[in-house]
């Protein structure tokens, strides 16, 4: 029985997800590295001690991601849209909107019943509404990144911003902290901001429920409660595997159906 | 005739004194402090101290700018768009777009044979075509940014910047350096980059020659050939200082209401 593998390369963390049949069965995140070749071996490498498993024992492996070109070890490249809709239908089946915030872009991809992406928008243009915001923020607030999103459940009148520009937006905060306004006020005003940009591209492809937040904001409590509230209903939680994943998942996927001899979808 | 013209901008302060509404007789330009008030009176101040002139000369103050209502002494405030406009007909008045590029924002003014403002654009809410976006990037090259103009024409191989936002350009920026990759290369390469974005600002009111570049970041010779090549038109410099264009439309705005009276 061989393996099937997804490798994603984002910009700032990697990762490999191995699947035997329809089942997770190693798991790597590594922070990228300064070239993706190096960033790909060394997730893979984690997701192989991680499962147990040997190189060789992987039958077909998908790469994705923004570094995926530069990938040596995979047999097919996919693009990371096609692999986030496949990642978030396998997490979530009944997802019809997928709301992916990576390092340095965000995308809302819309799909349709059967699974097949439909419609979606990106931006890789502006750092505000990417990860990339929230990590500018996190730094000049002192505070862990993973901490940011906890924030806002203490604050009591959040700040708010003039305009949506990150350099703008890190003077504000600037000022705000010299000024005495509590780190929670300032914490939820980052991640409101934040949701209200991601809102935008929801509505450009017309999110629909299911919605379903993948990448490394969708762990940020703050973020998703007020991205929830401009929506007007609930997103999706994802329980079967890390939200980070998405991407690799979709990757690995893609090499299942592959392995299978594309006989059924693997759900 | 004494009149001035204080414009307060995000981080300079200038302050232009007029004689009889047709010769610049002093002025001056200092970095803003926390209080916008005492910033436009010290920047009259210097600026009174080289024209020779005495406070009680002055007839009349037209405050413009960002901040032009924390200016105290102001007879009058007038848009900053409205004192451009005014202050490059005058300097030049076969001037129809005036483009200016502060610390804080961009903004495209197009102007009839009568000076008078015919469209204008502004953006002050991405940091990416204003003076910040070359602040950032003299920081991560670690150059001095009065210094950048200069190393720009020392470029000799093309470097294009993919990423117009200041966030990201600064990201590409260091992996530039990290690749081995020219100081004056990088650059000339974000020049382009600050160029086209600015231009594309500029186009949507319709750029008519003469072109004129107005504002801190005129004082970068390099953005001159950058912006003429990203709008297709050349580019040229007001015969004074780019910075005081705006005070300068304060102080004749000021001489039009001493006139009036």
């Amino acid at each position: 029985m061989k393996f099937a593998a997804g490798c994603d390369v984002g910009s700032l963390t990697s990762k490999a997800i191995i699947m035997d049949g329809n089942r997770i069965v190693g798991t790597g995140i590594v922070k990228s590295k300064a070239k993706p070749e190096l960033s790909a071996e060394a997730a893979m490498n984690a997701a192989l001690s991680n499962g147990g498993i040997t190189m060789e024992q992987i039958g077909y492996c998908v790469g994705t991601g923004y570094g995926r070109e530069k990938i040596p070890f995979v047999d097919e490249t996919k693009s990371e849209i096609a692999c986030h809709a496949k990642g978030a239908r396998w997490l979530a089946p009944s997802v019809k909107t997928v709301i992916d915030i990576g390092g340095q872009d965000c995308k809302a991809i819309k799909l349709d019943n059967n699974g097949n992406v439909e419609n979606f928008v990106t931006n890789d243009k502006c750092a505000s509404g990417t990860g990339r915001f929230l990590e500018v923020m996190a730094d000049v607030l002192d505070v862990d990144i993973n901490e940011l999103g906890n924030l806002s459940a203490r604050a009591r009148s959040p700040i708010t911003f003039a305009s949506t520009c990150t350099v703008w937006a890190q003077a504000d905060v600037i000022k705000y902290i010299n000024s005495g306004v509590p780190i929670e006020d300032i914490g939820a005003g980052i991640n409101n901001a934040m949701a209200k940009r991601v809102a935008i591209l929801a509505s450009a492809v017309r999110a629909e429920k299911e919605v379903v937040m993948t990448g490394g904001v969708a762990k940020n409590r703050g973020v998703v409660s007020t991205l929830e509230k401009i929506l007007g209903y609930r997103i999706r939680k994802i329980r079967r595997a890390d939200p980070q994943l998405a991407g690799a998942i979709g990757a690995a996927v893609f090499s299942l159906e592959k392995l299978n001899g594309y006989q059924k979808e693997a759900v | 005739m004494i009149t001035a013209g204080c414009d307060i901008g995000s981080l300079t302060a200038k302050a232009v004194i007029l004689r009889d509404g047709e010769e610049i007789i002093g002025y001056d330009i200092i970095r803003v402090k926390t209080n916008p008030g005492a910033s436009a009176r010290e920047a009259l101040e210097r600026a009174s101290e080289k024209a020779g002139v005495s406070n009680t000369e002055i007839e009349a103050i037209v405050g413009t700018g960002y901040g032009k209502d924390s200016v105290p002494f102001a007879s009058q405030t007038v848009s900053e768009i409205s004192c451009h406009a005014r202050g490059a007909w005058w300097s030049l008045p076969s001037v129809r777009t005036i483009i200016d590029i502060g610390g804080q924002d961009s903004k495209a003014i197009r102007i009839d044979e009568n000076g008078n403002v015919a469209r204008y654009i502004y953006n002050d809410k991405c940091a990416a075509g204003t003076g910040r976006f070359l602040e950032v990037m003299a920081k991560a090259l670690d150059v001095d940014l009065a210094q950048m103009g200069e190393l720009a024409e020392k470029s000799t191989e093309t470097i294009r910047i993919s990423n117009q936002c200041v966030i990201f350009a600064e990201t590409e920026v260091v992996s530039l350096i990290n690749e081995g990759r020219e100081t004056c290369d990088i650059i000339r390469g974000l020049h382009h980059a600050m160029a086209n974005r600015v231009a594309s600002l500029a186009k949507s009111i319709e750029v008519h020659e003469e072109v004129v570049m107005t504002g801190g970041v005129a004082k970068n010779s390099g953005m001159f050939s950058a912006l003429s090549e990203g709008l297709g038109l050349p580019v040229r410099a007001l015969p004074i200082d780019p910075q005081i264009n705006g005070a300068l439309g304060a102080a004749l705005m000021a001489a039009d209401i001493v006139a009036k009276k």
